[in-house]
């Protein structure tokens, strides 16, 4: 949400601010302003170098902490980097063999697989239950807001303590939720959730889904509250209530904040490893096993720092095309 | 797009008149108080299955020790030993996640709030490639940055480090202290910082006893965010500590359940503890929030 609105902001303010500039400007340098000498040319260029100074020590850090790691695993990637490496100092040049090696794998097949539908599920379960939250409480009662915030809970624990709570939860034999059903008679015997290869998967996209509502709640909200309430007054004049002022009305309006939810949310989903590792481990078999903790396996279990790089770097590249994919939505919001 | 956009604020202003009067029990209507009752019934309903997992967790904090085969539903005879095993084991754990997280804020506030300045306020060539890089690093996994700094920390001894952690942790709270900084003082009045530069105050005199003190709201947002990240960091504690030397609670809590846990009370004691300092933010914060939102149009 933050993300765009800046951005839509950014532009709004930039004109205001350069308005005010160029009228404080001419107020308090008229000389330099009507004929630029060489000194108050040289002031405006120190002047500059001023302002730059408050931005550098942020890009020195983005650059060490964002833009070495991606160049460094790029390197990393066509190097065979073990722990060798660490004794040695020597990282041999293997050209495309890590990215042969990982992509052809069984593994990654599988990886690719439980990334598609972790993401997939989760989104659309975050979703669909946050949109209808919005929805629900877009309506006027009392305590609106309080209950409202504190449904953000879920989504500011520590992911760590969110996957050790559902672990004990989802517990085979004592857990909350086989107690539940075993008590309802729906199941008699206990569900293996977390460790069946069938389950496991459901499992871990139910709790991603359980701690992504907050957010998709939160921004929805947001975006139906910016909708006018004339339309649906003007709407409703029209017979459109219900299901057909959200189908008319709702969902036009809230196209834009809808695409950058979901495109967010993906490229959130696409890099979770605290909850699986917390969860599952990837296991049992490999059957919660994504892109991500592939990736955190062979570089920090297997030592293949090498490889850990080469599947790093697909993840970032189908984090790209969905950061692309993010950018002109949101461009397209502002410009509307 | 925009021609529907044209005629919905055509609309909007036509009736914006008489909108008002007729605004129908429709949607945001004001029902009878009782249905509106209802409604809020049914929220806390739907808070109550949301915040299940989090009565859970106290729940079975608060059962006795060892190998109890069922959690009790409610906490009826409240057991402290959780707790105790929790502290023992898991304080100092606590004590290293609190002095990492306090560094980090202290670091991305000292990194970040320049930075907005800067962004916000002054036309730096260059601002909108800043920007664009902090969007575009919001879409790096944190996986990437762990593998290469790892390498990176091994050749520099800054694994096993705090320092190294509040370095690492603090590309968590930066980017976004950055933005959300920056969107307030978007909305400062200019005018101050310029009469005060008249007045011969120079950049770091006008930054530091004008914009900080003015920015005081979205400061403490940004502070008590980046506080909350770097304590649920999970993948640079997980990744950049070989030893038992430097280790955040959160890496204890995975190495709890690591194994096969036969002691839930205190693993989940020590979750209670890890918890706290995003429930007070959900206390304490509501006011920074709000004010980050709504301060930028205070004069």
């Amino acid at each position: 949400m933050s993300l765009t609105t800046d951005l839509a902001q950014a532009k709004s303010r930039a004109n205001i601010r350069a308005k005010a500039r160029a009228k404080s400007g001419s107020e308090t340098t008229p000389a330099g302003e009507a004929s630029p000498s060489p000194r108050s040319r040289r002031r405006k260029h120190r002047e500059r170098i001023y302002q730059w100074l408050f931005l550098v020590p942020a890009v020195i850090y983005m650059a060490l902490f964002f833009g070495y790691p991606v160049v460094k695993n790029i390197v990393m990637s066509f190097q065979d980097y073990t722990t060798a490496t660490f004794f040695t100092g020597e990282a041999p040049w293997v050209g495309l063999a890590n990215y042969a090696k990982v992509l052809s794998s069984s593994l990654f097949s599988t990886s690719l697989v439980n990334t598609a539908l972790f993401t997939l599920g989760s989104i659309a379960g975050q979703f669909v239950i946050g949109l209808a939250l919005a929805i629900f409480f877009q309506r006027k009662f009392p305590l609106n807001g309080i209950l409202r915030s504190l449904l953000l809970l879920p989504w500011l624990l520590p992911l760590i303590v969110s996957s050790a709570v559902w672990r004990w939860i989802l517990d085979k034999d004592s857990g909350a939720l086989n107690r539940f059903l075993g008590g309802l008679h729906i199941v008699d015997t206990g569900i293996p959730w977390l460790t069946s290869t069938s389950l496991a998967l459901i499992a871990v996209v139910g709790v991603n889904i359980w701690i992504g509502i907050p957010f998709n709640l939160t921004i929805l909200y947001g975006g139906l509250q910016e909708i006018p309430d004339e339309l649906y007054e003007a709407g409703s004049l029209d017979g459109a209530t219900g299901w057909k002022a959200f189908r008319h009305i709702t969902w036009p309006m809230l196209r834009p904040v809808v695409s950058v939810v979901l495109v967010l949310g993906v490229v959130y989903t696409l890099k979770v490893l605290d909850i699986i590792l917390g969860l599952t481990n990837g296991g049992p078999a490999n059957s919660t096993q994504t892109i991500a903790t592939q990736s955190y396996d062979l570089s920090f279990h297997e030592f293949k720092f090498g490889e850990g790089a080469a599947l790093g770097n697909v993840l970032v590249v189908i984090s790209l095309v969905f950061a692309v994919l993010y950018l002109r939505a949101s461009r397209r919001s502002v410009d509307e | 797009m925009t021609t529907t956009k044209i005629t919905i604020r055509r609309s909007a202003t036509a009736t914006s008149g008489s909108g008002r009067a007729l605004n129908g029990p429709r949607l945001k209507g004001s029902g009878p108080e009782r249905k509106k009752w209802g409604y809020t019934v049914l929220a806390v309903f739907f808070l109550a299955i949301m915040l299940f997992p989090v009565y859970w967790m106290i729940n079975a904090s608060l059962q006795p020790n060892g190998t109890t085969l069922e959690t009790s539903w409610l906490p009826l005879k409240p057991d402290f030993t959780g707790y105790a095993t929790a502290v023992s084991e898991q304080g100092g754990n606590l004590v290293t996640s609190l002095v990492i997280s306090l560094g980090s804020v202290v670091l991305s506030l000292a990194i970040a709030a320049p930075a907005a300045y800067a962004l916000a306020y002054f036309k730096v060539k260059g601002a909108g490639v800043v920007l664009f890089a902090i969007l575009i690093s919001q879409m790096i996994p944190g996986i990437v940055v762990a593998n290469a700094l790892y390498t990176a920390y091994n050749d520099l001894g800054l694994l096993n480090s705090v320092p190294g952690l509040i370095l690492a942790d603090s590309a968590h709270g930066i980017p976004f202290a950055i933005l959300i900084i920056r969107a307030f003082m978007n909305g400062m009045p200019a005018s101050v910082i310029e009469a005060a530069r008249v007045d011969g105050a120079g950049h770091l005199r006008a930054f530091w006893s004008i914009v900080v003190p003015l920015s005081r709201n979205s400061l403490i947002t940004a502070g008590l965010f980046t506080f909350l990240f770097t304590w649920s960091d999970f993948l640079f504690a997980l990744t950049l500590t070989t030893t038992e030397a430097v280790r955040p609670v959160t890496l204890g809590i995975f190495q709890y359940i690591g194994a096969y846990v036969n002691d839930w009370s205190s693993v989940m004691a020590t979750a209670v503890l890890a918890s706290i300092p995003a429930i007070i933010l959900l206390v304490a914060a509501q006011k920074y929030i709000a004010a980050g939102t709504t301060g930028g149009a205070v004069k």
